[in-house]
């Protein structure tokens, strides 16, 4: 939306009165949430209510890049570790293959996409992650996963002794935020992204001996 | 041409990034080279100063008399001074959201309906050109943007905080991707944009003609795409926040000497 009475004007006028009364700065956050709220439109599936922040986002873009105070990542972090529900039937691993498959797929969620559902998106691993040896086109922002089952010695995921690492990794993926308060990883389950079987394809990725993960 | 041109670097590129032989800079490196007597912007510069010097509008005057901050009608220099504080508007303005003021002010255009058309399409064809002439004019030179008005610092600290922003159905920020140095998403490097980048990365290398595309993209075009991949809602043409962003990442690309209008895959 294009405005002639900007509101950089109008914050350069509380500025300049803040000085001259020998007050605080301008209220930058206030500043900020009308000028997202006055720049942004709906478009497609992307509704402008998506720049509402949870206390999750509003601690860690005020923190912009360092951690919030130590009290504010706890709270964080049991919120998210809350949020996380476990396989409804208890099982954790589906199909490597289809998981890969969804780690390829970078789409999803933009105002270009038709739909919001969990079927039209995917897993974007790739994007951050480098997941198999095969595969060259990966991105650096997030650390490698390859061997990521092997290097943890899970021979097999459904089995008692793996449990710790299986419900770890479920967690990750599900909310990433319960482990990492500002962790850069979207939040697969928690924010409805992918649905429990896709979820449960990445862990296959991740963790099946089988999978080009762990050879 | 264009067409060819596209199809040829795609070739290129495709054999460059895709077999995975090269990064996909060393790709692009060769594809410059290759088009060293020829770059595709050029069409698109001289469209622009064709415009630029052209009478229309209710009006039917040029835009020679825009004064783009340091004078009116100087050209030469004005793209790496901007976003700057305009007394007329009293507004920081970028570069486009400044072409749309002097649209409506000097040639009697409707600034709204331009910023509402689409890109690529009726006068935002003409905002193509516009950017590329007017960043070729200071090619070369060092970006210096003022920071003396109140107004062009709080835009800054707006801009700053815009930046590290998380929101969205993924949680991104423009920090997300571009807070670090050396990264990448898939093979496309990132271009660390809390500091100075480097000559010619990241703010000094927009507008820029995307060969994949065969399309001109200036700096409000790559900001409203970065916004889709954030998986944001829409940020409006020349809207607060894109100009914030632009200061931002202006002040913090300090130095750094503009290649504008670039070349990308």
């Amino acid at each position: 939306m294009y405005r002639f009475k900007s509101l950089l004007s109008v914050a350069a006028l509380l500025s300049m009165a803040g000085c001259a009364l020998l007050q605080p700065g301008p209220n930058y956050a206030e500043l900020v949430k009308q000028m997202m709220d006055g720049s942004f439109r709906k478009e497609g599936i992307a509704n402008t209510d998506r720049l509402i922040q949870d206390q999750a986002n509003a601690a860690c873009s005020e923190a912009q890049g360092a951690n919030p105070p130590d009290a504010v990542v706890e709270a964080i972090q049991q919120a998210a570790l809350k949020s996380v529900r476990m396989p409804s039937d208890g099982k954790f691993t589906g199909d490597w293959r289809e998981g890969e498959k969804l780690a390829q797929n970078g789409r999803g969620m933009t105002w270009t996409d038709k739909t919001a559902l969990p079927k039209d998106n995917g897993g974007n691993c790739l994007n951050c992650h480098q997941v198999t040896k095969e595969e060259l086109s990966y991105g650096t922002l997030g650390p490698s996963l390859y061997h990521y089952g092997k290097d943890r010695g899970v021979l097999d995921p459904e089995s008692p002794e793996a449990r710790p690492i299986v419900e770890y990794t479920w967690t990750k993926i599900y909310n990433a935020k319960a482990y990492n308060a500002c962790s850069g990883m979207p939040r697969f389950g928690h924010a409805g992204l992918l649905d429990e079987q896709q979820m449960k394809h990445l862990m296959a990725l991740l963790l099946d001996p089988k999978s080009p993960v762990n050879r | 041409m264009l067409k060819t041109l596209s199809l040829l670097a795609m070739a290129v590129l495709s054999t460059a990034a895709f077999a995975q032989q090269k990064s996909a800079a060393d790709g692009i490196a060769e594809y410059r080279a290759m088009l060293a007597d020829g770059n595709p912007a050029e069409l698109f510069e001289a469209r622009g100063e064709d415009l630029w010097k052209k009478k229309r509008g209710p009006k039917n005057a040029s835009l020679e008399q825009c004064d783009l901050g340091k004078g009116p009608g100087v050209v030469k220099g004005a793209f790496v001074e901007l976003p700057r504080w305009f007394a007329d508007t009293s507004k920081v303005q970028d570069l486009e959201s400044r072409l749309l003021t002097c649209m409506e002010t000097l040639q009697g255009l409707d600034a709204k309906a331009i910023a509402a058309t689409p890109f690529g399409k009726g006068e935002q064809v003409g905002m193509e050109g516009l950017t590329a002439w007017i960043s070729a004019e200071s090619k070369g030179m060092r970006f210096n943007l003022p920071q003396s008005h109140t107004q062009e610092k709080v835009t800054y600290e707006l801009g700053k905080r815009t930046f590290f922003y998380r929101a969205g159905p993924y949680d991104f920020s423009c920090a997300s991707c571009h807070a670090q140095a050396g990264k990448r998403i898939r093979l496309q490097d990132l271009p660390e944009l809390t500091k100075n980048p480097g000559d010619g990365v990241g703010f000094a290398a927009w507008p820029a003609y995307r060969v994949s595309s065969g399309e001109m993209w200036s700096m409000q075009r790559r900001l409203n795409d970065c916004y889709r991949q954030q998986r944001f809602p829409y940020p409006g043409y020349a809207s607060d926040v894109t100009v914030a962003l632009g200061v931002y990442m202006g002040v913090n690309a300090k130095g750094a000497q503009s290649v504008a209008p670039a070349l990308k895959r």
